[in-house]
């Protein structure tokens, strides 16, 4: 049973992760950053938000390997 | 150096170390040393996604419409998050059922549909020709700017004949290659391995190609970013390039285009073919999920800069969509176009190998070969004629789709720009979503449903997007999309009723998805699906369930020999002969039943070669009775909650056993308890009655024997005899009270009776005795009278035993013995003190067990006991049985033990 929970886990694990995406790359966030000051501000904020989401996904997906 | 004939030699050659690499992978597949079952290369066949247009397009795109070119991107990067659930139970499907393509994916998923499959392959090939006139102009194009810079390419462009367009040299050259490395196999549905590694190296060379540009540009020709980033700080114009606003339909074309590139990624026949076909082993999902998405992200790093650098540096840079090869010319670089070229051209022609593949495969299973199936003449043909033509058919579709795809660009490929072609084509696939999506999860989506949905939905597509574009080439009256058709203003194409202000993609994703997805949803509610579609779509759905692993669900029979002539004639005897590997050829074996395992391999092999529809088709032709049914299907998929039923069950009743067995354990302990008890009490009152025995006989002996004993010894005998006989028999009187007392049979006469009475009686009774053993007895009487319910005589005993008990462990220099009578409530209690040791608080109820003698801490035991060990429980037990109480405390004013008898008073009417 052990395993079966723990890659279920895993599973929640990325649901949350593509939610969260959804929610990164959604118009009320973007809105609110091309808002702040600077010409770079929303393409900055868009290549570490996608950067992150990618580095959640390798540490999940790795970290879960051995089961 | 930019000379025709280096540029073009850079390109053959090119395209001819891909042709090694391919030779290589297929060679190391025979030799079973796969060099592709890896998931890094499974990654970078994925990246097959990166076309001509990721990498010219999207410089264009972010010059002129900010961050919307990263949508195109972030989209996949969703998909791939998506990979454990939705991705492996694609790859799970096609693996088992020996899918082809998605259009045999879908058709399959319909009851093998052969009408659903020609329309989804008709739809991929109206969509994607031009997404492959797309890649051959981006080479056409490319080349020119590399020949003619400074100058404008169109000059060259304009009168040249179409002999001279290189595009179509490439284009042959990739229709013998795929011929090559292709169509190997009949088989679709085995893997392309030399292909597959040309894929991952042709993603490697843009990925390299492109990162090149951008540290030139960033590094060469500024000063690093920082210098790039100030001059565009002080440029005006450029400060909004990148605002969200900028991004075609704002926010809602923002969302739209985000949802689009999702469902492309899933839908593309070349990604279904990388992602679903191709793939070796569904693990390799979990580390493409997360290394295909760096891959995007690396590829995009630099479209930023490179843009910003165009921008600023104005005319010089030329096109926007040419950004990337005009950056390194305008700098006088030589060798570093040419890579970059290369890097264009590994992008286009990766797609175009790919996507020609799949695309061929459709044609060839779900157009040609159907219709080939009418034709009687063909059942009666040689064996293994038809693989051959089949073959030979894909190699013609081959060789008309980049013909096709050629003469498209010739001949309307100028009427828009790169990216524009790409996202019509992501807007045609994306109709395939609902059919493959929902039919993966939903079981009850139907045949009709689907092939109603991708009907509306491609007519609205078309309708929205490709008819204006024709519009737009010129082909057809603008008025179209400024009025109407016949001027009716809520029909217009890009703002259909009355629907302004979005993106023309977005607009058209949210009509045609309304059309396919509503309808698709609305006919299979109220259509009533065939058992074959039901079959399909439970095993599409339930791909996950542990049980289908292995499972066979044919249930009709034929005789091997059918079946043997059947694979023989339409895949030739090689692939027979892998089919029938395990079973030998005979007359015998030939007239036998083929086992039901025997025909879902047999209609596998068939359909990995010919689709599952044909595959169903032809099989039907010789197997007698059905497939399994839904209902037998069921009875598999529920075996497993069954299974889990009897399990739970089982555990139930375990823990049942488990519990009882305890419960029987703890009681076996305590009858052991009781036995070793009993053995005990038995051992005691044995030694109880014999100690005094020895004695009674010892002195009867010796006055037997002495006959000269002087006569006061001979009186003192005779009285250590009588004495013991008194002991023994009260032991027995003691004895049988105790048993008389457990077994319930003491017989009690109460009756109302004044305690006090009884207790001074009793101290009277003592008192003698005690005074000659020198104890000083006091005794204090506060209430009187003190009426209970009791029986006299028996209580007699109980306070003459405490009082006894209370002597013997009294202090041995100062006996001091104290009962005291007073009222507590509605009770009277009656306590005996004494000054001796007093008694442990752990000891204090043993003292009332059987035979107890309590042993006195760090004294060795003198002499004889000080009693049998039965009074008190003697006691103890008449007291209950009087409804009272008798326990041990401490002395409150001796210091020593103190026993507490306490009885209820007597009710009134019975004073």
């Amino acid at each position: 049973m052990k395993p079966f929970a723990q890659s279920s886990r895993r599973n929640e694990r990325l649901m949350a992760l593509t939610l969260l995406m959804v929610v990164l790359f959604s118009p009320p966030l973007l809105t609110a950053v091309d808002r702040l000051p600077g010409w770079a501000s929303l393409t900055l904020y868009l290549f570490i938000a996608w950067a992150g989401v990618i580095g959640l996904t390798a540490w999940l997906m790795e970290g879960s390997k051995g089961h | 150096m930019r000379t025709d004939l280096v540029i073009l030699g850079a390109a053959f050659s090119y395209l001819a170390l891909l042709f090694v690499v391919a030779a290589w992978g297929d060679r190391r597949a025979e030799q079973g040393k796969s060099i592709i079952g890896s998931p890094s290369v499974y990654a970078l066949s994925i990246a097959v996604y990166c076309t001509a247009w990721t990498f010219y397009g999207s410089v264009g795109r972010a010059a002129e419409y900010g961050p919307s070119f990263l949508l195109i991107y972030l989209g996949p990067t969703l998909a791939m998050l998506t990979a454990p659930f939705l991705l492996r139970k694609m790859v799970r499907i096609a693996a088992r059922q020996r899918i082809t393509s998605i259009a045999d994916f879908i058709s399959a998923r319909y009851g093998k549909s052969s009408g659903l499959g020609a329309l989804v392959a008709l739809m991929a090939l109206i969509t994607i020709t031009p997404y492959i006139a797309l890649q051959l102009k981006a080479i056409t194009v490319s080349h020119a700017v590399l020949i003619n810079y400074p100058d404008s390419p169109d000059a060259s462009l304009a009168n040249e004949g179409f002999w001279l367009d290189k595009s179509l040299w490439v284009a042959l050259v990739l229709a013998v290659f795929i011929i090559l490395f292709g169509t190997r196999h009949l088989d679709a549905s085995e893997r392309h391995e030399g292909m597959v590694a040309a894929i991952a190296l042709e993603s490697l060379v843009k990925l390299v190609a492109f990162m090149s540009v951008g540290v030139f540009v960033v590094f060469v020709l500024f000063a690093g970013p920082q210098d790039l980033f100030q001059q565009v700080a002080l440029s005006p114009d450029l400060a909004d390039t990148l605002r969200l606003d900028q991004v075609p339909g704002g926010t809602t074309g923002w969302v739209g285009m985000l949802i689009l590139a999702f469902l492309a990624f899933l839908t593309l026949p070349r990604q279904f073919q990388v992602l679903v076909v191709e793939n070796v082993d569904e693990h390799h999902l979990t580390r493409a999920s997360w290394l295909f998405p760096i891959y995007l992200l690396l590829i995009n790093l630099f479209v930023v800069p490179i843009a910003l650098a165009g921008l600023l540096l104005g005319d010089v840079a030329g096109d926007p969509d040419s950004f990337v090869l005009t950056l390194p010319l305008s700098a006088g670089a030589e060798g570093l176009p040419l890579f970059v070229f290369i890097g264009g051209l590994s992008a286009a022609t990766g797609m175009v190998i790919v996507e020609t593949i799949a695309l061929s495969t459709m044609v060839s299973n779900q157009l040609i070969m159907p219709l080939l199936l009418r034709f009687r003449f063909l059942h009666a043909s040689q064996p293994g004629q038809l693989a051959g033509w089949l073959l030979g058919i894909r190699r013609v579709a081959i060789v008309l789709l980049l013909l096709l795809g050629y003469l498209y660009h010739a001949l309307m490929g100028d009427a828009y720009s790169l990216v524009t072609i790409g996202l019509v084509s992501f807007a045609g696939v994306a109709q395939f979503a609902p059919a493959l999506l929902i039919g993966l999860y939903w079981r009850g989506a139907s045949r009709l449903g689907a092939m109603l949905g991708l009907i509306a939905g491609f007519g609205v597509w078309g309708y929205t997007l490709l008819l204006p574009g024709f519009a737009q080439s010129g082909w057809w009256d603008m008025a179209l999309i400024e009025q109407g058709p016949w001027g009716i203003e809520w029909l217009k194409p890009y703002a259909l009723f009355g629907l302004q202000g979005w993106d023309i993609y977005t607009h058209a994703l949210l009509w045609s998805m309304l059309a396919n997805v509503g309808l698709l949803v609305g006919a299979s509610l109220f259509s009533r699906p065939t058992p074959l579609e039901q079959t399909q779509a439970a095993l599409f759905t339930e791909a996950m369930h542990p049980n289908l692993q292995g499972t066979t669900l044919w249930r009709g029979q034929t005789t091997q020999g059918e079946l043997r002539d059947l694979l023989a004639r339409y895949l030739g005897a090689a692939a027979t002969q892998r089919v029938f590997a395990d079973i030998a050829e005979s007359q015998d074996a030939a007239d036998q039943i083929a086992s039901h395992a025997l025909v879902t391999s047999a209609e596998q092999a068939l359909a990995g070669s010919l689709g599952s529809a044909s595959a169903r088709v032809l099989i039907n032709s010789v197997v007698r009775g059905e497939a399994l049914d839904l209902e037998g299907l069921l009875s598999i998929l529920d075996t497993t909650s069954q299974t889990l039923e009897y399990n739970r069950r089982l555990e139930q009743k375990s823990d049942e056993l488990a519990r009882i067995g305890e419960e029987l354990r703890s009681a076996n302990e305590r009858l052991r308890e009781l036995d070793r008890l009993k053995d005990e009490f038995v051992a005691m009152v044995s030694h109880e009655l014999r100690t005094p025995l020895t004695s009674i006989r010892a002195f009867a002996e010796i006055l037997r024997d002495g006959d000269n004993l002087p006569e006061h010894k001979r009186q003192h005998f005779l009285g250590v005899i009588v004495h013991e006989s008194q002991r023994l028999s009260r032991l027995i009187e003691e004895i049988l009270d105790l048993a008389r007392l457990e077994s319930g049979r003491l017989t009690l006469d109460p009756k109302p009776l004044d305690l006090a009475q009884v207790a001074q009686r009793s101290v009277d009774a003592i008192s003698r005795l005690q005074e000659n053993r020198g104890i000083a007895l006091d005794s204090a009487i506060d209430v009187e009278p003190a009426i209970i319910i009791g029986d006299e005589d028996r209580l007699e005993q109980v306070i003459i035993n405490l009082l006894d008990n209370a002597g013997k462990f009294a202090d041995t220099d100062q006996p001091k013995v104290r009962l005291r009578l007073y009222r507590h409530k509605r009770h009277y209690r009656l306590s005996v003190e004494d000054n001796g040791k007093g008694i442990s608080e752990d000891e204090r109820e043993r003292v009332f067990e059987k035979f107890h003698q309590i042993q006195e801490q760090g004294e060795v035991p003198r002499g004889r006991p000080k009693g049998s060990g039965l009074g008190l429980p003697i006691s103890r037990g008449i007291v209950a049985h009087l409804g009272g109480r008798l326990w041990v405390e401490d002395a409150p004013n001796l210091g020593g033990a103190c026993l507490i008898m306490e009885l209820p008073e007597a009710p009134e009417q019975a004073q």
